[in-house]
């Protein structure tokens, strides 16, 4: 026992080391998104937005004094790659928490590793399943697919329509939004008199849509993403059907509006408030968030999408929660990332909490409608 | 529930004469060289994108058309010269591998030059729908029947009244016999690579101010291209045609009198009973084992 000071100054000296070349260490930001594939229009800006910004708070002198490093695997939209690749992120990159997943399949599937290995990880995918019920390391950025359904669904009450015919794709995110909308029928008092499918990759919808024309139908709900809605968009102006028609927030981008061209006026749709930020009245608190991201993203790589804007949140709470932590210790930060309150991001006002691992509202989304081919807000 | 039922019936035979332009493809190379050649998806996708492409650069619709079919008639060729032929010898199988390589490698170029997005060509006479009976038709929708019935009887005439054609047919009979009487087998075959990339590629402009395309968007309609092939008895020509209508008309009534959800089950279904209880197609000759 005569000894004890020299293990004593041992062990203060390790300390000190570990200390010392943590100070050195960068702090590592996995990431798994869908850069290549079917959603890679998701996954591209999100990647493009996350070094944007890794490279931007690194030329500011990092968080806390510690540069940031982003290590970055592209899943293809593959479940299982997103699995492999989450694993290695954990154990051989050793990165101190995870801002990936552009789907809902891809951080479904990785969700049992991080539990258990207890990594803070942010997703950027839109099911509500994700945080629902919630998980202890995981949260998410997007607005879920259930809040667009609300949203709409609160809209048709407003204009007094209640016969609904829905037409959903086979993705996904299709399936998801599907159920969702099955599930919130009631609760709005909507009586869906027609349930119709297609394929994403199919070319034209005309059938599905004759059929929902003999309907007594009063609103069509389309819920999907990438060509197949506006190829729907367009075959309904085809067969003359002149009822209203409400998409997702799926295609909540400029490119929708060019391919359905002339048949997507009066389209309406849930839509974060990035697609209108310059409407947005001076005072509303996002605007200057908004346009902030949106110039710098568009000075670099062209049209801006809501989708990148979800990484950027990602990114934006990680690194509010490391800085509040004071270290990349992982319970730590993930503690502060369930304290995030107040932090105004691209897809509203984040309030998280024990049990609410997203923190946005109904109020986060604007309803806006296709005028003169482009988007204009009506609430 | 008549005039749904014309709807049905006009929308598959639109979809169908898409899968029979592409089918046709198919069964063009499979003719000159007992190939299933899987790139044929690619050569529409490249014929609509390089339109496109044109068209966006200032080129009128007509110049860009025709510009983008001679242009993907060229990689067709080029695709037989620097990937098939130095495979001369090998077997079908191996050289059936080759087009799925060439096919993700066309699609690889494509997603370089064009990138991910969607693009659209304008329909070539407006979007008005015209009525026709209680259905209506896009206009786009007659030009895609119209053309397809030009070109449908065009291949038909030039096998049947070319010698360049009978040559090529003479072919996919007998490649020996058809060499030892004169006929230029490797021309042969670039010819029907040519064609086959041509006609693709129209079918490709012809559908891309409906359906917009992309660069992955070779992957379904090859598969469906390659189905009309199945149906009518792959290697004859007109069997294809009549496969890809048939296809499309299905898949419609399918997707409108039964279920949309299973619309592409009902179709590749169908496929599969043709092959379970008529193994040679529809129309196709029976099969005699060449030794």
């Amino acid at each position: 026992m005569k000894n004890w000071w020299q293990t004593a100054l041992a062990a203060t000296l390790l300390l000190a080391g570990v200390n010392l070349a943590s100070a050195a260490e960068p702090i590592r930001i996995g990431s798994f998104l869908t850069v290549t594939g079917p959603a890679s229009f998701l996954g591209d800006p999100e990647l493009k937005t996350l070094q944007m910004y890794v490279e931007d708070i690194n030329a500011k002198g990092g968080v806390k004094g510690r540069k940031l490093e982003l290590i970055h695997y592209d899943t293809g939209g593959n479940a299982k790659d997103a699995v492999n690749f989450a694993k290695r992120l954990i154990k051989n990159d050793k990165v101190d928490l995870i801002v990936g997943g552009t789907t809902t399949g891809d951080s479904m599937a990785v969700i049992p590793d991080v539990e258990k290995e207890g990594i803070p990880f942010i997703s950027l995918a839109g099911g509500v399943e994700i945080v629902e019920p919630v998980k202890k390391w995981v949260f998410k950025t997007p607005h879920t697919d259930r809040m667009a359904v609300a949203k709409i669904y609160e809209d048709l009450r407003k204009r007094g329509l209640t016969k609904v015919a829905l037409i959903t794709g086979d993705g996904g995110f299709d399936k998801s939004g599907h159920e969702q909308l099955l599930k919130l029928a009631p609760q709005y008092g909507m009586t869906l008199v027609a349930d119709e499918f297609y394929g994403n990759k199919d070319s034209d919808m005309t059938a599905q849509l004759t059929k929902i024309r003999a309907t007594e139908a009063q609103a069509i709900i389309n819920f999907g993403f990438g060509q197949a809605p506006a190829i729907v968009t367009r075959n309904i102006k085809q067969l003359g059907i002149t009822l209203p028609l409400y998409q997702s927030h799926g295609v909540a981008s400029k490119s929708f509006i060019d391919l359905a061209g002339n048949a997507a006026e009066g389209v309406r749709l849930p839509a974060a408030a990035l697609v209108i930020a310059e409407q947005l009245p001076d005072t509303d608190p996002q605007k200057p968030v908004l346009l902030a991201y949106k110039n710098k993203y568009e000075a670099k790589y062209g049209p801006v999408s809501t989708f990148g804007g979800h990484a950027y949140d990602g990114l934006m709470i990680a690194v509010g929660a490391l800085q509040r932590a004071g270290s990349a210790d992982k319970a730590k930060v993930r503690d502060e990332i369930e304290k995030t309150k107040g932090f105004i991001g691209t897809a509203g006002v984040f309030n998280m909490s024990p049990e609410d691992h997203m923190g946005l509202t109904l109020d986060a989304f604007k309803m806006v409608e296709v005028r003169k081919g482009a988007w204009k807000i009506i609430d | 529930m008549f005039e749904q039922l014309f709807q049905f019936l006009v929308t598959g035979i639109t979809v169908g004469s898409l899968y029979a332009l592409v089918g046709l493809g198919f069964a063009l190379i499979y003719n000159a060289s007992d190939v299933v050649n899987f790139a044929q998806g690619e050569f529409v996708m490249l014929g609509a994108m390089i339109a496109i492409a044109l068209l966006d650069a200032g080129m009128p619709l007509l110049l860009a058309a025709s510009a983008a079919t001679l242009l993907t008639i060229v990689a067709g060729l080029l695709l037989e010269r620097f990937a098939i032929e130095p495979a001369k010898g090998a077997s079908v199988v191996t050289t059936i591998i080759i087009t799925i390589g060439a096919g993700i490698f066309l699609r690889g170029v494509a997603l370089l030059l064009w990138g991910k997005d969607f693009h659209s060509l304008p329909p070539f006479s407006g979007d008005t729908p015209i009525q026709l009976g209680g259905a209506t038709v896009l206009p786009q929708s007659l030009w895609v029947l119209g053309i397809t019935v030009l070109l449908v009887a065009l291949v038909r005439a030039f096998f049947n009244r070319t010698l360049l054609g009978k040559a090529l047919l003479a072919c996919s009979f007998n490649r020996v016999a058809a060499q030892a009487v004169g006929i230029n087998v490797r021309v042969m075959l670039r010819l029907a690579y040519g064609l086959s990339a041509g006609l693709g590629a129209l079918a490709g402009i012809l559908i891309a101010p409906i359906t917009f395309s992309s660069y992955e968007a070779g992957i379904m309609l090859g598969l469906k291209g390659f189905s009309a092939a199945i149906i009518g008895g792959i290697g004859n020509p007109m069997g294809a045609v009549a496969g890809g209508l048939l296809l499309g008309v299905l898949e419609s009534l399918g997707a409108g009198l039964i279920s949309s959800g299973y619309k592409d089950a009902i179709a590749f279904l169908f496929v599969l009973m043709v092959l379970f209880f008529k193994p040679t197609g529809l129309f196709g000759h029976q099969l005699v084992e060449r030794v």
